[in-house]
């Protein structure tokens, strides 16, 4: 156990103690207990920075389940710190946040940290994990984790819709994720990234090649919200507004742009991955930037920004892939993809978070984030005016903030696609760049509606429930440091350069590294009259013009039929799931246990049955069977006996009992066979059970013994002859017909060698099949809370009644 | 449950009881060495307990013994996954025991194992989920 993995499970860790600290100190915030968390995470991965600026990367593995290959393997590197930076850094900004946000006395306060550390530990372990079983275990806990924060006021009914559409769709890409992970694993014969990407020549032509590949993609489009599947981001931002500044703008979203990033080098040199990431990607950018144009609500608009920006990511890395395809770093033309993506990552991190905070801060103080109500809120929130304006000039792409590079950086890209001479891009590579241009006008559009439509224009103080005023300083210490991120990195965008941006591009383009060299990144802020600052000044002036007459040309969206929109299609898919299943198994589950019964073992009767006959298994062979005693004949004729008796009980207190007697005379069997620990077990089991009916007779209805229909009785007979008959083959077949030795030899061998035990079915039981035992308490419990919840929920109903 | 005159059984179990329960408390610790363990020493607890709800009614049985039976079943998933999970931190795999042997002064030799752990895991599962059931089942009238 490192100081890596510690640092990966604390927040896990810590989680547990925050619900005592709430309880404890109920007049402090429990935020202030949480802070400290991420802040010293931060710094701890700070001092990891000297080391990967000079290419290298630590790894520390903890053996988890070596038979099967899986290793906890923490690995720190350039792609894996930035973002371990990220999510710590804006972790710490956001726990900040929302302790002003928060109040202390109206919020479930210890369940909403408690969660935030959840999916911060979850995040950390998905960009640190070198196994990819590890990495999908985490990967998935975020799900579950962002699930939990979006239905954070479960009481709402768009809370609990929302979480329900980001888990499902989000879970969908990550078992998807999970198949892509095993064809790899099957390919290769191992999980880790590392050897992955070793081997990724070795696997180019697999058959299984492609279909990994785009299982692996399904994963990384569902989770960054990449076209069709973004329509769970838009309903996630029901979670509270710290929630959706971390995890739906900064971090989860982007766990797709890391997975993407990660298997570049894996995948990157195909034409497939080239052609799905880069389209999907800017087919997203387009379409989120559009209809970010039709939202009314402030956090609607950011949630398509975000969407669509997440496509700029996308598509950036999809280009940088097509880099892997020259073999020299020199006039690689190509790799400005690449930096302009993590370049971008990092600036969308800064404003977007720094955007939503402020949305959260008018909501916050006005009481309604709907542009139509607000308006000429600049003289009451000077701090949040300025944040906010910043914040969107950087996301429209203008100078001097940091947008503005990064989007001229992903102009450059754009328009170096088109000179590809792979995979016929000289001809329809053209789209790229102008769709990228066309994306750009309704960013700007949507960023000037964001900042003008809520603070200039007309204050409408009868539409507000409350008098606007400036946020608590607290609420905006946030937001400014955010926003002077925004000016910083604009004004000197090379700090991030050789620090952060040259080591990660080192992991997603490794072989294009001689050993010992490093990705020369220079950022600057004029590169001359070029076709890139001509697009630029297209960007503002149609822009602008659009901004302007968006009154006249909005009604367009209308004509978009609504049927045919994507959350349709989606609700229409849930509906069907629940409502076919539900007529399906309504057609057999009468709710009567006798017809259950029937099922089984009809079932039981003819697929044995089947088996047995059609390989010809059935075998009867007596030279190997032990004399039998007068011990063993009464207590046969005892079962036989009681298991008639049973037939003619007129009660249903005797048919307990003298089921209770079968069962009894059972465990006498086992003494006979010397098998003392079978003996016991089935004795209390039997007593315990028989109690068991007692405590249910008083629920059950009267025996209903004469039962008129002839039919029903004859299947019954039929069916339980048929058990008798079957069970009474197979234990013959089973004994006359031994393939293999038994394994009892081994158990008797190694007992007491091995486990230091003498009763080997106790040892068998904690030790050897320990897995077994654990997984089986853990049924127990899980069906013990199921008789529990649903007797009294039943009780309470009852009560209500 | 209607109060029915049951003066035998009632005498009887008032000793009873200790013996049941200490003789499944005798089964799980011997369950590494002779017939036993975790698993008939839980159903033998909670068989004691059975009796005693036969022989009284639940309330009198929960005033006597007020255990939350859930939380005892989720205090034994804990031992036993904590047990499971305990050799990660020294660095061998999940569900590695240990054991030794210890010399104690008036006992003599006593051979102690981290399955023993592991068992009283299952047996607090066991006596949960078997009271647990009993118990729901039984307060619903």
């Amino acid at each position: 156990m490192s100081s890596l993995h510690l640092a990966i499970l604390a927040p896990l860790v810590l989680s547990i103690f925050i619900p005592l600290f709430y309880r404890i100190f109920r007049h402090i915030h429990a935020g202030w207990f949480v802070l400290p968390i991420p802040i010293v995470l931060f710094v701890y991965f700070l001092t990891f920075l000297p080391e990967t600026m000079r290419g290298r990367s630590l790894i520390e593995m903890i053996n988890w389940i070596p038979s099967l290959g899986i290793k906890f393997t923490a690995k720190v590197d350039g792609l894996g710190l930035l973002f371990a930076l990220l999510i710590t850094g804006i972790g710490a900004l956001v726990v900040l946040y929302s302790i002003y946000y928060l109040a202390k006395n109206k919020e479930k306060l210890n369940h909403f940290y408690v969660y935030l550390l959840l999916f911060m530990g979850a995040m950390l372990g998905v960009v640190l994990s070198d196994n990819l079983i590890v990495m999908y275990g985490f990967w998935e806990l975020t799900s579950f984790s962002s699930f939990l924060l979006i239905g954070y006021w479960y009481e709402r009914d768009k809370s609990r819709y929302g979480a329900q559409k980001s888990m499902l769709i989000t879970v969908f890409g990550g078992l998807a994720m999970l198949g892509g992970i095993i064809l790899l694993y099957i390919m290769t014969g191992t999980f880790s990234v590392t050897e992955l990407i070793s081997q990724a020549n070795a696997i180019f032509n697999n058959a299984l090649f492609d279909p990994a590949l785009v299982c692996i993609l399904l994963g990384a489009f569902t989770k960054s919200a990449q076209f069709p599947f973004y329509i769970w981001l838009p309903d996630a931002m029901e979670a509270p507004t710290p929630v959706s500044a971390y995890l739906h703008s900064a971090t989860m979203v982007k766990a797709g742009i890391y997975l993407v990033a990660r298997f570049t080098p894996v995948f990157g040199e195909h034409f497939l991955w080239f052609l799905l990431v880069t389209s999907v990607g800017i087919l997203t950018l387009v379409w989120g930037s559009i209809f970010a144009v039709k939202q009314t609500d402030l956090k609607a608009i950011l949630a398509f920004s975000t969407v669509s920006q997440l496509g700029l990511i996308m598509s950036l890395l999809g280009a940088g892939a097509a880099a892997l395809h020259y073999e020299f770093l020199d006039e690689n033309i190509y790799t400005v993809a690449v930096t302009a993506a993590i370049f971008h990552l990092v600036n969308h991190a800064t404003f977007k978070g720094s955007l939503f905070m402020a949305a959260g801060i008018i909501d916050h103080e006005t009481g309604t984030r709907d542009i139509r109500k607000l308006g000429g809120l600049m003289h009451f929130m000077p701090i949040t005016f300025t944040t906010s304006i910043i914040g969107a000039f950087s996301m429209a792409g203008l100078p001097p903030f940091n947008g503005f590079l990064s989007k001229e950086m992903f102009f450059t890209a754009m328009v170096h696609v088109t000179e590809m001479d792979l995979f016929n891009l000289n001809t329809w590579g053209i789209l790229f760049p102008v769709l990228a241009w066309i994306a750009s006008i309704f960013t700007f559009v949507y960023s000037m509606i964001l900042v003008f439509k809520t603070f200039t224009g007309k204050y409408q103080p009868d539409k507000l429930d409350k008098k606007p005023h400036e946020a608590p300083m607290g609420l905006l210490i946030s937001p400014v440091i955010l926003v002077s991120l925004v000016i910083i990195f604009g004004f000197f965008p090379n700090l991030l350069s050789d620090s952060l941006i040259s080591p990660a591009m080192a992991s997603i383009l490794p072989s294009l590294l001689e050993a010992g060299e490093e990705f020369m990144v220079h950022i600057s802020f004029w590169h001359g009259p070029n076709i890139e600052l001509f697009m630029t000044l297209g960007v503002i002036i149609l822009g602008i013009i659009l901004f302007k007459t968006h009154a006249k040309w909005k009604k367009i969206y209308k004509a978009v039929p609504e049927k045919l929109a994507l959350n349709r299609f989606y609700d229409f898919l849930i509906e069907g799931m629940q409502s076919v299943p539900y007529k399906v198994t309504n057609t057999y589950m009468n709710g009567s246990i006798r017809s259950y019964l029937v099922y089984i073992f009809t079932f039981f009767i003819v697929i044995l049955a089947a088996t047995l006959i059609g390989k010809n298994a059935f075998t009867f062979d007596t030279s190997n069977v032990s004399s039998i005693g007068v011990y063993e004949v009464a207590l046969a004729i005892l079962v036989v006996l009681a298991s008639i008796c049973i037939l003619f009980a007129k009660s249903r207190m005797t048919s307990i009992i003298l089921l209770g007697a079968v069962g009894y005379t059972v465990s006498l069997f086992y003494v006979l066979f010397r098998a003392p620990d079978l003996a016991l077990t089935q004795l209390v089991i039997e007593t315990i059970s028989v109690a068991l009916f007692l405590v249910c007779f008083y629920h059950l209805p009267k025996l209903r013994r004469f039962e008129t229909r002839m039919r029903f009785r004859f299947t019954n007979a039929l069916i339980s002859v048929g058990v008798g008959v079957m069970v009474t083959l197979i234990a013959l077949s089973a004994h006359s017909n031994k393939l293999f030795d038994s394994i009892s030899q081994y158990y008797v061998e190694n007992t007491y060698t091995e486990a230091a035990g003498k009763n080997m079915v106790n040892v068998i039981l904690v030790d050897f099949r320990g897995f077994d035992t654990l997984f089986e308490i853990t049924v127990l419990a899980i069906a013990s809370l199921g008789i529990y919840s649903m007797i009294k929920l039943r009780l309470n109903r009852r009560k209500e009644e | 449950m209607r109060k029915t005159n049951n003066l035998i059984l009632e005498t009887a179990i008032k000793v009873l009881l200790f013996f049941i329960v200490l003789y499944s408390v005798y089964i799980f610790t011997a369950g590494h060495y002779y017939p036993g363990g975790g698993f008939i020493g839980g159903l033998m607890t909670a068989g004691a307990i059975v009796l005693l709800l036969i022989t009284y009614d639940i309330k009198t049985v929960e005033e006597l013994l007020p255990v939350n039976y859930r939380i005892l079943t989720a205090i034994g998933l804990l031992f036993a996954i904590g047990t499971s999970a305990g050799s990660l931190l020294f660095n061998v795999p999940f569900l590695t025991h240990a054991f030794g042997d210890v010399h104690l002064p008036l006992l003599g030799e006593l051979s102690l194992h981290t399955a023993t752990l592991f068992d009283l895991g299952v047996y607090f599962v066991v006596v949960g989920v078997t009271m647990t059931i009993i118990q729901t089942i039984g307060e619903d009238e």
